[in-house]
């Protein structure tokens, strides 16, 4: 499960959904993998607007990884002025959102505590009957 | 013919078996790539996006929408969901690209407000129809599904659910439960009035592309 994905996954339970606190979910016991993938200069840019960045803080302190700057990038500092390559700032966003994954672990909400088990990087919502 | 969604649930159906069919079939699979080009056709993405695939079983739609050019508009990223462990399982074993869910569409779709750009659907929603317990109603169901795919789209984005309604009764009760939740609904279907009859319900969100 991405970093991506995390920034925009909540707790599925339908007493949950108008709580603040069941966004994001908590990674607990997480173990990370890296996995490699081509970088994709438009799609980050798509995204940026949508990532919630307090969000993106609060997960990147949980998983353990380098703390995020306060602010989100601006789009501009995506490519480098003058090359026009991609720029550092783009490179580590990459990093983090599409090839950083939780491979098993937990993902707790905070509204309900309740948690979703995380194996082989696929997280399981499947709800019993009585917490829909 | 018997209809695999009147004799089990999709989680039962799709064993271990049966799941191996949808990547060993090239006959199977020939159809869900077609019903998949079609159905981006009609999402009509110009750039990558973010989607959201519904019942994505063994990643076969989600592998075509990785693979999709930057001339043509992608590659795009996608997040899948589906009911069936056995059919993730194959998934993983191909190395997909996407995340994945196991999850039951009809208990809600539990991203926030606005995440995707657009979703696909093949071959999955005509699930949501058969109750399973006695306790959920397939109108319960529905709701749930269409509310929350309603929320999880950004405004101005789209899905495309290509599905297989019993009967007529069962289309329009699907395509109303979208458009009480706020979707504008056209129903498309290809190869009318023929075997290979297909069907797309094309669901727009209001509200306009705000992010530009
Ligand atoms: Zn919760």
């Amino acid at each position: 499960m991405k970093v991506l994905t995390l920034n925009f996954l909540c707790c599925a339970r339908k007493t949950c959904k108008l709580s603040p606190a069941s966004f994001p979910l908590h990674p607990k016991e997480a173990s990370l993998e890296q996995i490699e993938t081509d970088i994709n200069v438009l799609f980050i840019r798509n995204i940026l607007p949508r990532l919630d960045w307090e969000a993106m803080k609060t997960l990147t302190i949980e998983l353990g990884l380098p703390a995020l700057p306060t602010e989100p990038p601006l789009p501009e500092s995506l490519e480098d002025p003058d090359s026009g390559e991609p720029s550092q700032t783009l490179k580590d966003l990459h990093q983090l959102l599409m090839e950083t994954s939780i491979e098993s672990g937990s993902l707790r909400c905070g509204n309900c505590d309740h948690e979703y088990a995380v194996k082989e990087g696929i997280a399981n919502f499947l709800l019993p009957s009585h917490m829909v | 013919m018997s209809r695999p969604e009147d004799s089990l649930p999709p989680d039962l159906f799709y064993n271990d078996t049966e799941s191996r069919k949808y990547t060993t079939s090239s006959r199977i699979k020939n159809i869900q790539a077609s019903m998949t080009h079609r159905a981006l056709e009609l999402l009509d993405l110009t750039s990558p996006s973010l989607i959201l695939d519904i019942g994505c079983g063994s990643g076969l739609s989600g592998e075509i929408l990785s693979d999709v050019p930057p001339e043509e508009g992608g590659p795009h990223v996608w997040v899948g969901m589906d009911i069936s462990s056995s059919m993730l399982a194959q998934a993983l074993d191909r190395d997909v690209e996407g995340d994945m869910l196991l999850a039951d569409i009809g208990q809600g779709v539990p991203f926030r407000a606005g995440s995707f750009d657009a979703a696909i659907s093949i071959s999955a929603i005509q699930w949501l129809c058969n109750a399973e317990s006695s306790d959920v109603s397939p109108e319960g169901r529905l709701k749930r599904f269409f509310d929350g795919l309603y929320a999880s789209l950004r405004r101005g984005g789209r899905a495309v659910c290509q599905f297989y309604p019993k009967n007529s009764q069962q289309r329009s009760m699907i395509s109303n439960a979208a458009i009480k939740a706020g979707f504008g609904a056209g129903i498309l279907e290809d190869d009318p009035d023929t075997k290979s009859l297909k069907v797309y319900l094309v669901l727009t969100v209001g509200g306009g592309d705000v992010t530009g």
